[in-house]
C-alpha cells in the first residue's frame, strides 16, 4: 500500500478513469492551465490535453448544463466547482436538470455526470464561502451524493462515481485534500451505498461523514480513556443512505450520537435519526443527539468561527449525554 | 444609441487650470493611502493576524479612487472581495477596515464579515461580496430602489473582467438598460480572473462592447489615469442621474499582486516580464509624474504624504491590534432582525 494524500487520490482516479474511459473528460475553472485550484487536477492537462482538460470561464450555470447536456448524449463528464458555494449557481441545471432527466423522458435518457469540488468550511473564510450543502442534494431524488473521508475512500468512491450512469454529487473538503493515508496499489473501486466502520465499540455510535470522521475518531480516543468505547460509523454516502450499517451499530450500541458539519435544521442528521426511531425504536437507551454547525452564518473571526463549529469536544459531550455520564 | 470607445465628450472646464486641480492631492493622497494600507495588510497577513481569503487592490488604486470621485455622498457604491481600496476610497475610515480584516467587534462588519464582507451604511457602502457576479444585481437594486423612491441616487457598481461571464452580468444589464436604472456598472479589468487571462475565458475581450446588447453606451478607459477614469465616470453618473440609463465602463488596469494572499503574483499563468511590465504604468507613479509636470506638486509634498499616511496605517494596524474580539453572544445576533417587523 502506498502513503498519499487525499488530493493525489482525487487524481489518480481520475487519471485512470481518463485513461479507461475516451468519453470521461475535466471541466471547470482552472483545472487545466492552473492544475485546478486545489491542485487536484495536477498534471491532468499535459497527459490528457486540451480536449479533455476543459478551462472554463466563471459561468457555473452555463458550464454546468453543457456538461449535463454532453451526458444527456453519451458523454462522461466531470464538472469541478472550485467550492460548492459556487454550485449554487448552478443548482437549477442539477436540481431541474440532471436529477430529473431520466424520469421525465420515461427512462430514455440518462444523466452520467459527476460535479465534484471541495464542500464545507476552511478556515476564516466567512458566510459566503464556508458552507456545507450536502442536504441540499441529499434531498432530490435522481441524485446521489458521495462524500469521502479518506484518502482510499476518495480514490474508490470516485472511479464508483465516475462510472455511475445517474448524476452523482461528489463532495470534497479543502481541508481534507493534505490528510495523509494508506491505499491499495492494484485497481479498486468502493460500493457507492456503503457505510464504513471507522473504529469498533459497544457503547455507544457516532454516525458522521467527510469533515466530521476525523473529530469523531478523535473523541472516541478521548471516551476510550474514560471507559467509553465508541463505534465510529461514516456514512461514506448520504446518498443512498446505507440504513442497514446503521441499524446494526444502532442495535450493537443503542446510544446514538449524529454529528456533521452543517447546519442542523433540516439537515442530514435529521434524516438518519428519522431512519433510527422509526426502524429501531425498541433498541435505543437514550434520545439521539446530533452535533452540527451553530445555526448562524459562519463568522470570519476565528474564535467566533471555532464556536460554531462541530468539533471532538462536542461529539465528546454529546456521547456522554447519551451514555448518562455528563 | 452610440456606443463609443473611448468617450470623447469631456465636461466643458476653463482652459486656464486643468480639470479637478483642486481635487488632485486628496486623490493622490487616497492612492498612496491605499497602496500603503494594502501593503501593511499583507504584512499583518503573513502574520496571522489577518485569516482566510484576503485579495489586494495594489496596481488598481486609480481606478477605485478616480471613479469613487465623481459620487454625491448619498450615492451607493457595491462591489466584489477586492474592495479593501473602494471602501478607503470611499471614505470608511482606515481603521475601521483593518479592525474588520482582524476579526475585531470594532470593524466595519463587527468582525463577523472580514476582508471579503466590508459594509458602512453610513456612507452607503453596501458591500464585499464573494461569490463572483452576486453584487451585480445588488447594484441595479439600489438603483431600482432610488428610481423608485424618486431619489436623485446613482449606485457604483465594481465588478472583474471574469465576473463579466457570469449570468447575473447579463441578465442584470438587460434590465438595468430595459429599465433604465440609474446606475453604473465599472468593470474593473485587470486582466485575469484567478489565473486565467481573460482571452481565454470571454469570447470577446473588449468588454465594453457588450454594452451594445443591453442598449447602453459602452465605455473603455484607462484604468490607471485617475483623471481618466474620473472623467468617464462623472459623464456616466451625470446620464444615470438625468434619467438617461446606466453606462457600462470598462477600466482597464493591474494586480500587481497575486489573486489572493495564497497565489503568487506571476507564474505559469502570467510571466515576471508581463508584471514588470505592467509596474511601468504604476497608477501612482503616472500620476505623480503628471502633477510635477504641471507644477502642482514638488518632492516636498509627496513626502509629506507618505509621511502622513504612514501614520494613518500604524494607527489603524495599532487600533486593530488593540481592538477586542466580538463578544462571544455576537455568534447568534444579526442572524434576524431584532425587532421582527413593521
Ligand atoms: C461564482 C463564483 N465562482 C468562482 C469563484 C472563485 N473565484 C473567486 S475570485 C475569482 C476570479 C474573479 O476574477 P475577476 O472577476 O476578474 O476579479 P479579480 O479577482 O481579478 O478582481 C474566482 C474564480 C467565486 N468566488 N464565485
Ligand atoms: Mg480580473
Amino acid at each position: 500500500m502506498a502513503t498519499m494524500t487525499y488530493r493525489d487520490a482525487l487524481n489518480a482516479a481520475l487519471r485512470e478513469e481518463m485513461q479507461r474511459d475516451e468519453d470521461v473528460f475535466l471541466m471547470g475553472e482552472e483545472v487545466a492551465e492552473y492544475d485546478g485550484a486545489y491542485k487536484v487536477s495536477r498534471g491532468l492537462l499535459a497527459e490528457f490535453g486540451p480536449k479533455r482538460v476543459v478551462d472554463t470561464p466563471i459561468s457555473e450555470l452555463g458550464f454546468t448544463g453543457i456538461g449535463v447536456g454532453a451526458a444527456m448524449v453519451g458523454l462522461r463528464p466531470i464538472v469541478e466547482v472550485m467550492t460548492f458555494n459556487f454550485a449554487l449557481l448552478a443548482l437549477d441545471q442539477i436540481v431541474n436538470g440532471a436529477a430529473k432527466i431520466r424520469y421525465m423522458s420515461g427512462g430514455q435518457i440518462g444523466c452520467p455526470i459527476v460535479i465534484r469540488g471541495p464542500g464545507g468550511a476552511a478556515l476564516q473564510l466567512a458566510a459566503q464561502h464556508s458552507q456545507a450543502f450536502e442536504s441540499w442534494y441529499a434531498h432530490i431524488p435522481g441524485l446521489t451524493v458521495v462524500m469521502p473521508a479518506t484518502p482510499a475512500d476518495a480514490k474508490g468512491l470516485l472511479k464508483s462515481s465516475i462510472r455511475s450512469d445517474d448524476p452523482v454529487i461528489f463532495i470534497e473538503g479543502e481541508m481534507l485534500y493534505n490528510v495523509k493515508g494508506e491505499v491499495p496499489d492494484e485497481e479498486y473501486l468502493i460500493p457507492i451505498g456503503k457505510a464504513d466502520v471507522k473504529r469498533e465499540g459497544g457503547d455507544a455510535t457516532i454516525i458522521c461523514h467527510s469533515k466530521t470522521v476525523t473529530p469523531a475518531l478523535r473523541a472516541a480516543e478521548t471516551l476510550a480513556a474514560d471507559g467509553i468505547q465508541a463505534e465510529v460509523i461514516d456514512l461514506r454516502t448520504i446518498r443512498p443512505l446505507d440504513t442497514e450499517a446503521i441499524l446494526a451499530s444502532v442495535a450493537k450500541t443503542h446510544r446514538v450520537v449524529v454529528a456533521e458539519e452543517g447546519w442542523g435544521f433540516a439537515g442530514v442528521g435529521a434524516e438518519v435519526v428519522d431512519v433510527i426511531q422509526r426502524e429501531a425504536f425498541d433498541e435505543l437507551d437514550a434520545p439521539v443527539i446530533r452535533v452540527h454547525q451553530a445555526d448562524v452564518p459562519m463568522p470570519y473571526n476565528k474564535h467566533l468561527e471555532r464556536a460554531a463549529k462541530a468539533d471532538a469536544p462536542k461529539i465528546v459531550a454529546a456521547v456522554r449525554r447519551v451514555c448518562y455520564r455528563d | 444609441m452610440p456606443t463609443s470607445s473611448p468617450s470623447k465628450s469631456t465636461p466643458k472646464r476653463s482652459a486656464s487650470s486643468p480639470p479637478f486641480a483642486s481635487e488632485y492631492r486628496d486623490w493622490l493622497r487616497m492612492m498612496v493611502l491605499i497602496r500603503r494600507f494594502e501593503e501593511k495588510a499583507g504584512e499583518a497577513y503573513s502574520l496571522g493576524q489577518i485569516g482566510g481569503f484576503c485579495h489586494l487592490y495594489i496596481g488598481q488604486e486609480a481606478l477605485g479612487v478616480g471613479s469613487i470621485s465623481a459620487l454625491a455622498p448619498d450615492d451607493y457604491v457595491v462591489s466584489a472581495y477586492r474592495e479593501h481600496g473602494l471602501a478607503l476610497a470611499r471614505g470608511m475610515a482606515p481603521r475601521a477596515v483593518m479592525a474588520e480584516l482582524f476579526g475585531k467587534a470594532t470593524g466595519c462588519s463587527k468582525g463577523k464579515g472580514g476582508s471579503m464582507h466590508l459594509f458602512d451604511t453610513s456612507i452607503n457602502f453596501m458591500g464585499g461580496h464573494g461569490i463572483v457576479g452576486g453584487q451585480i444585481p445588488l447594484g441595479a437594486g439600489f438603483a431600482f430602489a432610488a428610481k423608485y423612491r424618486g431619489t436623485s441616487q446613482v449606485s457604483l457598481t465594481f465588478f472583474g473582467d471574469a465576473a463579466a461571464n457570469i449570468g447575473s452580468f447579463h441578465e442584470t444589464l438587460n434590465m438595468a438598460g430595459l429599465w433604465k436604472l440609474p446606475c453604473v456598472f465599472v468593470i474593473e479589468n485587470n486582466g485575469y480572473g484567478m489565473g486565467t487571462a481573460i482571452a481565454r475565458a470571454a469570447a470577446i475581450s473588449d468588454l465594453w462592447q457588450r454594452a451594445a446588447s443591453y442598449g447602453m453606451p459602452g465605455v473603455e478607459v484607462d484604468g490607471q489615469d485617475v483623471v481618466a477614469v474620473r472623467l468617464v465616470t462623472e459623464e456616466a453618473v451625470a446620464r444615470a442621474r438625468e434619467g438617461d440609463g446606466p453606462t457600462l465602463i470598462e477600466a482597464r488596469t493591474f494586480r500587481y499582486v497575486g489573486h489572493s494572499m495564497s497565489d503568487a503574483a506571476s507564474g505559469t499563468y502570467r510571466s515576471k516580464e508581463e508584471l514588470e511590465a505592467s509596474r511601468q504604468r504604476d497608477p501612482i507613479v503616472l500620476f505623480e509624474e503628471k502633477l510635477r509636470g504641471l507644477g502642482l506638486i514638488a518632492d516636498g509634498d509627496i513626502k509629506a504624504i507618505e509621511d502622513e499616511v504612514a501614520a494613518v496605517v500604524a494607527d489603524a494596524v495599532q487600533f486593530a491590534d488593540a481592538s477586542p474580539d466580538p463578544d462571544p453572544s455576537e455568534l447568534t445576533t444579526d442572524v434576524y432582525a431584532p425587532e421582527g417587523g413593521r
